[in-house]
This record gives C-alpha cells, sequence and structure tokens, in this order.
C-alpha cells in the first residue's frame, strides 16, 4: 500500500528561514495503543518504526490490561438497548466520514474508504435486527411458550487483517450485536485513526480496545487468556500459527473462527456468518394458560 | 483502674501528644517508593501463597445469610478447590449473629474465627452494650475480635474513655484475640493514627487494624507504614509484639504485595506471618487466586472460573 505520501508536513512559509524568523516545527502524531477508551504507550515502553512513525509494540501486558478493560465494558455494552448501539455504531460512521483525508493520506483509497463506512452503517442498522432474524418464537409440543434469543458471546480477541475495510469487517460484527473486543491491528496507522474515530464517537471506553505490534507475540496469550470468551483468527496468515492457537484457544473452550480459506474477500456480501459466529441462543421456556 | 495506673504513665494526654509528629511528605513518599518494588516469578509465588495465608475473609454485609456464611467459610478452608496445594486463609470474619454459624463451618479446619463486635462499625453505643456483644461473640466460638474504639471520644481528647473500654473489652475477650479497629479514615491526620495506635497497644490491644471498611478511606500504605513503625517502636520499649491488619479497599494482588514490601522494609521477617499481620478483604482473595492460577498454568484466568461472592 503506497503510503509516501502520508501527513505531509505543512509547506514552510516562504522566507522565514532566509529572514531569521522562527520557523514553525509541525507536531507530529505518536501512534499509541488504544485501551479502555484511552491512548496509552505500551506499558513495556517498546516502540516499532512503521513508514517513518513511531508506533507503540504492545505486550502481554498491554493484552492483559486490554482484556480487564474489554471485560469491564461488556456488560454495559451488551446491557444497551440495541436501538442504542446501533446508534452509536452509525455515529462512529459519521466520525470515520470526518476522517477521510487523514484516511486518504495513510494510502487508503477513496473507494474503499466508501466501502467502509458503507459497511459499517450496514452492521449498525442490524443492531437492532439480528435479534429477530436469529430469534424467535420455538413452536414445542406443550403449554409453553419457546423463545430463543441470540445473547453476545462476551469478550472477543480478534486478529485482524491489514486493510481498513478488513478491520472495520471484523470488529464491526463483534461488537454490534453487545460484545467487546480487543484487536491485535496489522497495520498501526489506519487503526489508530480508526481508533480515534471510535475515541470521539460514543462508544464506550474498553468497547473497542486497539494494540498495535506483532500478533504472533501477543495472540497466544489472548488465546490461551481464561477471560476471552472467543478468538477470531480473519488476520492471521500462517497456518502453522492458526493451528496453534486454535489449540491454545481450546483450553479453556472458547470460539474459534478460522482464518477463511483461499483469503479473505472483504468486497463481497459478508452475510450474517461473522455476527452470529460471535452470538450464543438462550432459549426460554415460560409456561402458558394461566 | 485508671488509664494511667494501668501503664504507669503520669499522663496518657502527655505521652500521646508527647510522640514525635509524623512527616507526612515523608510517609507519603516512603510508601509510594516502596510500592514500586516489583516482585516476580518465584517470590511472587511465595508472596501470594503468605498474602492468602494472611487474608480475614470477611463478609459484614446487613444481607448476610447463614447461607452466605458457610460458603465463605467453605471457601476460606479450601481457597481454590482444584489445588490443594493453595493453602487455607487466616480467618473468616463476620457479625456476631453469624459466628454460630461460622463456628460449625470452621470446626477442625484451623481457620480462626474473628467476629466484630462493640457496635461495628460506628462504636457508638454504650459500653454495657458493646461488652455484651463481646462476650456473646465468645461464647458462640469467636476466637479472635474486632472491635472499634470511639472515634468520637478521641477526636474530643477523652484518652481516658478510649483507653478504659479497650481494656473493658480485653477482658470480656478472655481468651480471644483482640484487634482495635482505629477506623483511620475519620481520625484524620496522621499524627492522630500514631496515637491512637499507641493508646490502643498500651491499652492492651493483640492486634491495630485500620478501618471498618464502612468509610470513604480505608486502609492506605502510608497509614500502615505509621503504624508499622508504632508496633516497631511499642516493642522495642515495652517487648510486646502487637499484629496489624490493614482492612478495607485492598482489591488486587499487586495492592497486597506492596503491603508484604512495606512490612519486610519496616518491621523486618517477625511480622511477615499471619500471626502478626492480616488483610481484612473480600474481593482480595479472588485477585490472589486468578494471579496464582497464571503461575502455575502459564495462562491468565478469569473471575469465571472462582466463586462470586
Amino acid at each position: 500500500m503506497p503510503k509516501s505520501s502520508k501527513v505531509a508536513a505543512p509547506a514552510q512559509p516562504a522566507g522565514t528561514a532566509e529572514s531569521g524568523a522562527s520557523v514553525r516545527l509541525s507536531v507530529r502524531k505518536t501512534y499509541k495503543l488504544y485501551i479502555g477508551g484511552k491512548f496509552p504507550r505500551s506499558e513495556s515502553g517498546r516502540t516499532f518504526v512503521v513508514d517513518g512513525d513511531n508506533v507503540a509494540l504492545a505486550s502481554r501486558k498491554d493484552a492483559r490490561d486490554a482484556v480487564v478493560a474489554a471485560r469491564a465494558a461488556q456488560p454495559g455494552w451488551a446491557g444497551a438497548t440495541a436501538y442504542n448501539r446501533g446508534q452509536v455504531l452509525y455515529r462512529v460512521a459519521e466520525m470515520v466520514e470526518a476522517r477521510r483525508a487523514e484516511f486518504a493520506a495513510l494510502g487508503v483509497a477513496a473507494g474503499e474508504l466508501d466501502a467502509v463506512i458503507d459497511r459499517w452503517v450496514w452492521y449498525a442498522g442490524w443492531a437492532d435486527k439480528i435479534a429477530q432474524v436469529t430469534g424467535g418464537a420455538n413452536p414445542v409440543a406443550g403449554p409453553f411458550f419457546n423463545i430463543s434469543a441470540p445473547e453476545p458471546t462476551g469478550v472477543v480477541a480478534v486478529v485482524a487483517p491489514p486493510t481498513l475495510l478488513g478491520l472495520v469487517s471484523v470488529i464491526a460484527p463483534a461488537v454490534v450485536t453487545g460484545n467487546t473486543a480487543v484487536v491485535l491491528a496489522a497495520d498501526p496507522q489506519i487503526a489508530i485513526t480508526l481508533a480515534e474515530a471510535f475515541a470521539t464517537s460514543d462508544v464506550p471506553g474498553g468497547v473497542v480496545n486497539v494494540l498495535t505490534g506483532r500478533y504472533a507475540e501477543t495472540a497466544p496469550w489472548l488465546a490461551a487468556h481464561a477471560d476471552v470468551n472467543a478468538l477470531d483468527l480473519t488476520g492471521v496468515e500462517s497456518a502453522e500459527l492458526a493451528a496453534e492457537l486454535e489449540r491454545a484457544a481450546a483450553g479453556t473452550l472458547k470460539r474459534v473462527l478460522r482464518p477463511p480459506a483461499g483469503g479473505a474477500d472483504f468486497t463481497a456480501d459478508p452475510g450474517l456468518r461473522p455476527m452470529t459466529a460471535l452470538l450464543e441462543t438462550k432459549t426460554v421456556w415460560h409456561p402458558k394458560g394461566f | 483502674m485508671t488509664a494511667t495506673a494501668t501503664v504507669g504513665l503520669s499522663d496518657l494526654r502527655a505521652f500521646l501528644h508527647g510522640l514525635p509528629g509524623v512527616d507526612k511528605v515523608g510517609v507519603e513518599g516512603r510508601a509510594a517508593a516502596l510500592g514500586t518494588r516489583s516482585v516476580k516469578t518465584g517470590s511472587k509465588a511465595k508472596a501470594i501463597d503468605l498474602a492468602i495465608r494472611m487474608v480475614d475473609l470477611t463478609t459484614l454485609e446487613g444481607a448476610d445469610t447463614p447461607g452466605k456464611v458457610r460458603a465463605l467459610c467453605a471457601k476460606g478452608r479450601r481457597p481454590d478447590p482444584a489445588d490443594p496445594g493453595c493453602p487455607p486463609v487466616a480467618a473468616i470474619c463476620v457479625y456476631p449473629a453469624m459466628v454460630p454459624v461460622a463456628a460449625a463451618a470452621l470446626a477442625g479446619s484451623g481457620v480462626h474465627l474473628a467476629s466484630v463486635a462493640t457496635a461495628f462499625p460506628s462504636g457508638q453505643a454504650p459500653l454495657e452494650v458493646k461488652l455484651a456483644d463481646t462476650r456473646a461473640a465468645v461464647a458462640a466460638g469467636a476466637d479472635e475480635v474486632d472491635m472499634v474504639i470511639s472515634r468520637g471520644a478521641f477526636l474530643a481528647g477523652d484518652y481516658t474513655r478510649v483507653f478504659d473500654e479497650i481494656v473493658a473489652v480485653r477482658e470480656a475477650c478472655g481468651s480471644a484475640h483482640l484487634k482495635v479497629i482505629l477506623e483511620t479514615g475519620e481520625l484524620g491526620t496522621y499524627d492522630n493514627v500514631r496515637r491512637a495506635s499507641w493508646l490502643a497497644m498500651l491499652a492492651g490491644a493483640d492486634f491495630i487494624k485500620t478501618s471498618t471498611g464502612k468509610v470513604a478511606v480505608n486502609a492506605t500504605l502510608p497509614i500502615t507504614l505509621v503504624m508499622l513503625e508504632a508496633v516497631r517502636d511499642f516493642r522495642a520499649r515495652h517487648g510486646r509484639q502487637v499484629g496489624v491488619k490493614p482492612a478495607g479497599g485492598i482489591k488486587t494482588t499487586k495492592d497486597a504485595i506492596k503491603y508484604l514490601v512495606l512490612i519486610n522494609e519496616t518491621v523486618g521477617d517477625d511480622w511477615l506471618s499471619p500471626d502478626w499481620f492480616r488483610f481484612g478483604a473480600s474481593s482480595l482473595l479472588n485477585d490472589l487466586l486468578m494471579q496464582r492460577t497464571k503461575l502455575t498454568t502459564g495462562h491468565y484466568s478469569g473471575p469465571d472460573y472462582f466463586t462470586l461472592d
């Protein structure tokens, strides 16, 4: 992806340097992590350089802190009304729309950005509709109402693919139904810019947490973490690592989404599977006839 | 019997006000500095087991039921049912009305049974009521009593009354251990914490305890540091060792380990034992168990795997 054109320093006002007047230094952005609604540096203090930017390199303890934040946010997010969740996610689309120039400077093509915003709004619309489609009243042979309703799985760890469209295509289906997510992002600048859109919309802190760095280092900790309920491996490139992570996840009976065979096509209609894979069905029997 | 006659001090007030003042900036700085120590791997495993053995697992709610107290006792005896190597807690701490239930549940386990008494948590009751409260708890099987001092009397400068009350409760306890709750969050200053610590020790306390857990400010590291210095100086002067129990607000393993570092650096090994140091806590135990599980299994644990209490 071409990134040479990103956030270029503004042209220096003509004549200032020669005349000895003060030269303005532009303020460069430090790309940090996004945990619990805040942008902390890595607990380890580590950074790495991506396309000339210093970027936080997340550690095991950052992953731990992100899970704590996601767990703390989960009941409140799942407890919000579906309508409210939809409105909050719609607000995220507004914020991404407002950051078009910034994403463009990071090398996201205009066509992709359109698809990203459309995808996000599409998922936002599902917030108060998914329960009608995947739940319902079941016919049973007895004097009972029998009702099935989808419930969020809980905290989802996501290994995200590198493109912005791929990133929103794994985050949106996880959080729209009331899960909270710890996202291991592949492209730090794009992911943290998206996190800034979350932070300036009404997404509660901790609902989405973004860690940048090497997922091969942090993902095994999340796969084995007993307080993580599901693992989305969409962005894992090595089949060997994916199998290893799935084995680690089995120790605590996590739901695992395997990387799509033959690579993912995020431009295609995603269908309901990305959402339903992170839902559990609760069925209630209720006596009737009184 | 008057206070002064008991301890052979010409004037209790003059003695307490003659104690050196506490350097607020110094004590907070030292507590903060000691709180940055990093304790890892093998040392951390030992610290966690020691902290578990120091926990006074506490439930002091109006909504306590016999069932909840029995469940808590079961947890105190065997905190991690999946791991027989996990030590039991030091004691279970309940209201006097729940002592019979807890005594039956703890029989033969070696886990102590503490009861709060003396009109906990305010202490605003006549002395006869406080003594009856204490006797009832001990008669029902409590072998440790957590009493509250009359903060109102202390703050009004009526030290003799506070002293005499502690002496009277001490007698009512019989063989039971007496922990004296200073409620440091209501004392206002570090100087008052130091004075109240000395007052309680002179009157015969076996333990001095920071808080009831029922007010806004509970145990803090600097307050515990002041109390540890008091028990150290008291032993140097009177030859009797007194225990310390911070209570309330200690929720994480990291917090607990900070306290262990504080003990080690202030009073030394002699106090690093459940006989001389306790944590008054409830949610702390689950965090200790999760950290313990992390060390034994190599992966992070979660609250789903431990009891809610």
